[in-house]
């Protein structure tokens, strides 16, 4: 086909997964690889023809030759400002592979069981091998099918019937970025047993500038009754592509929460896909993008009703200045048998610049008769009224600004219930948000000093 | 010297005058009233004071403390100790009051070169306010004005003019939705703060206000100028009155 010059590199590295694979992987994970490169093969990335990616080009990412990384390097200076304090434990990914040297695993709490992935497999008495790659669908999603041939390493999570885990796990997935292009695919399992609890962050971070390409696949399993909360931090420098899916499969009553955090990157794309896969199971799909400078934001939300009374619940809020582009999809499919299904959808964003712009569709395929289904999406600016509110009490323009920004955000953090992740992330929010308020301040003198000079001088 | 001193003030919005040639001078400590009917601009000589930028200026000069106010940013007229209780007190959702208080308080002393406010004399402060004012703290934990009734909005602006005590407080329009009770509650804690330091103007539409709140001077502005001045009897003459005398001005200078 017409690409295939383009994935040369791919294929490359595909050889090369395969010879390792060979020698040491069993024979069902060899397939599986081998399943991903076909279908990616066959179907190389999507266009803007295919209707779930209309308005994202890939054409920065195609056009970018990305070679796996090569070995990691454990002394990353500075890397103690990356750790969420108060985590149960920390995973550490330094361009795709486990760095056992700055991971912290010991003392975990009784239930919850970490390992990288490539340990969990080779353990075989962790179970991962029963959930690898049973969720994602490799036909239907190139990065998905891509990340299963190439994926290195990533995280097993396993978390022990009735287990409650008050305390996040922390996975930190590092790029070192700099020299040539590289990509990792990094791969994640999470398995929350029968009525056991959760917290994850994933934390995509890169240490240094340049272009770096992440593809990652998680799979987070929840069983009957479970409770996981899912955050996803994007904080990569803004030559970075990143492609994250998560993929969740929630059993009968399983209550699961995702939040995307998307603040660094400048190719992002965030696919966020639950199938609620037994009755009285609920979801929570929080979001906050806040994108600046050229970086382009996509959020594609696919919900699946499969199974009777399950609700979901979308917010996704966005931010958007110079001349940042976001995309939010959000696809709700209700299938036959999911009566009595409560879905709801909403997509608030502000505009900071002209040049910004933002993509809103719900999409809405409703096959059984019983259920609610509702969305809504609003795009504003800054208002006149709030603003002056808060000057007129003593507050200069950047700082009622930035407060308006963060009441902005604070409608996505008010979702996010467990301690310390939320405030590790409503730092990070913070901080990206004072940056935007003085890039604001800079790019326009205040409009009122420049009236007060225009006014003529009244008495002559 | 006055506190403040309009001359001749003109303002518009979207090239249509509404204020044309207002005259004001106010001296420390005093207490003027403007009543008037609606649309003959009290709004836009309020918002203009506090520096509102819809607003153009098209002529005239404001003299605040010896200074040029035409020339200072909203947030500068705050820290000189300019405060406008708005009509329309604006909801902030995601804004927690007292962290806005807070950070008033503290962008105020900033400007003045004082040391910030911590928590600690801070909250005294604060509750001895909600006292004088019959609000409770719970209310504070809410976002700014989000939710509060219009009687509390109008509560809340006077607990911030209490906590942010200005040397010149404009209130437009306090008393219009609040029933008799809440109405006395306003009156208290505007009259706590009435003192030589503090000018006020009072913006109402209605004498009721002013029995409790009894100003020096009261002036009745009539399609954007001062018609009438006088003492509190010119109120209560109004009550009887009414603003009958105006209307054929009002009409004149609506619109088409
Ligand atoms: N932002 C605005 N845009 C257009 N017209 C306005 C605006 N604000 C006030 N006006 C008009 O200016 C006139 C005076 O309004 P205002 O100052 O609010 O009067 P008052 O407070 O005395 O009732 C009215 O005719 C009103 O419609
Ligand atoms: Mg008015």
């Amino acid at each position: 086909m017409a690409t295939t010059a383009k994935l040369q590199n791919y294929f490359e590295a595909f050889n090369e997964m395969e010879a390792r694979g060979e020698a040491s992987e069993p024979v069902w994970l060899h397939q599986l690889r081998s399943e991903g490169w076909a279908s990616f093969s066959a179907n190389g990335f999507p266009t803007v023809r295919d209707e779930d990616w209309r308005f994202t080009s890939l054409a920065p990412l195609t056009r970018t030759p990305f070679r796996r990384a090569t070995a990691a390097d454990d002394l990353i200076p500075g890397i103690e400002a990356l750790h969420l304090s108060g985590a149960a434990c920390r995973l550490v990914f330094v361009n795709g592979r486990f760095a056992p040297g700055l991971s912290a695993t010991g003392n975990l709490p009784a239930g919850l069981q970490v390992s990288s992935l490539v340990q969990a497999l080779g353990d075989k008495t962790g179970g991962a091998e029963q959930h690898l790659g049973r969720y994602v669908n490799l036909r239907r999603d190139a990065f998905a099918a891509l990340n299963t041939a190439l994926w290195e390493d990533g995280a097993y999570i396993r978390i022990r019937r009735g287990a409650r885990i008050e305390q996040p796990v922390h996975l930190l997935f590092l790029s070192t970025t700099g020299g040539a292009p590289t990509m990792t695919h990094p791969r994640t399992l999470i398995v929350a047993e029968p009525a056991s609890q959760a917290v994850i962050v994933e934390d995509y971070v890169s240490s240094g500038n340049g272009a770096a390409f992440s593809n990652s696949v998680t799979e987070l399993v929840a069983a009957g009754d479970a409770i996981v909360s899912h955050y996803l931090v994007e904080r990569e420098n803004y030559d970075s592509f990143n492609v994250s899916t998560l993929r969740i499969e929630q059993a009968r009553g399983a209550n699961v929460s995702s939040h995307s955090i998307l603040l660094g990157g400048g190719l992002v794309r965030n696919n966020v896909h639950p199938v609620l896969n037994g009755p009285g199971a609920e979801c929570l799909i929080n979001g906050l993008f806040v994108g600046a400078g050229r970086q382009h934001l996509d959020n594609y939300m696919l919900v699946e009703h499969a199974s009777p009374n399950g609700s979901s619940r979308q917010f996704y809020n966005g931010i958007l200045d110079q001349q940042a582009r976001g995309v939010f999809h959000g696809r709700i499919v209700v299938h036959k048998d999911a009566q009595k299904t409560d879905a709801k959808q909403t997509n608030r964003n502000l505009l900071l610049s002209d040049d910004a712009r933002i993509d809103t569709k719900p999409q809405l395929e409703i096959r059984a008769d019983d259920v609610k289904c509702t969305h809504g999406a609003t795009i504003g600016r800054i208002e006149d009224e709030p603003l002056f509110y808060l000057r007129s009490r003593g507050l200069d323009e950047r700082s009622a600004r930035n407060l308006l920004l963060y009441a902005f955000a604070a409608e996505c953090l008010d979702r996010m219930m467990e301690q310390p992740a939320r405030d590790f992330v409503e730092e990070l929010i913070q901080k990206r948000l004072r940056e935007i308020a003085n890039a604001e301040q800079q790019a326009s003198p205040s409009s009122q000093e420049a009236r007060a000079d225009a006014s003529p001088e009244e008495v002559a | 010297m006055s506190l403040l001193e309009i001359k001749n003030l003109r303002a518009a919005v979207e090239g249509h005058e509404i204020l044309k040639g207002v005259n004001l001078t106010i001296n420390p400590g005093e207490v003027h009233s403007i009543m008037g009917p609606n649309g003959s601009g009290k709004s836009t000589l309020a918002q203009v004071l506090a520096r509102r930028d819809t607003f153009e200026v098209t002529g005239g000069e404001i003299l605040y403390n010896g200074k040029d106010l035409l020339r200072m940013k909203p947030e500068e007229a705050a820290c000189e100790g300019v405060f406008l209780a708005f009509q329309y007190p604006v909801e902030i959702p995601g804004i927690g009051n007292a962290y806005f208080l807070r950070s008033a308080i503290n962008a105020i002393r900033k400007y003045r070169g004082e040391d910030e406010m911590d928590a600690m004399d801070f909250l005294p402060l604060f509750r001895e306010n909600l006292k004088l004012l019959e609000m409770d703290e719970k209310l504070m934990n809410r976002s700014v004005n989000e939710g509060f009734s219009g009687g509390e909005k109008k509560r809340n602006e006077i607990l911030q003019m209490a906590m942010l005590q200005p040397k010149l407080a404009i209130l437009d329009e306090t008393d219009s939705g609040l029933d008799i009770d809440a109405l006395k509650i306003v009156a208290r804690g505007v009259n706590a703060l009435r003192g030589p330091e503090r000018s006020m103007l009072v913006i109402t539409h209605y004498q009721r206000l002013l029995n409790y709140i009894v100003p020096d001077f009261v002036h009745v502005l009539v399609d954007g100028q001062i018609a009438r001045s006088g003492g509190p009897e010119l109120a209560r003459e109004l009550e009887e009155t009414g603003y009958g005398w105006a209307e054929p001005a009002t009409q004149q200078a609506l619109p088409a």
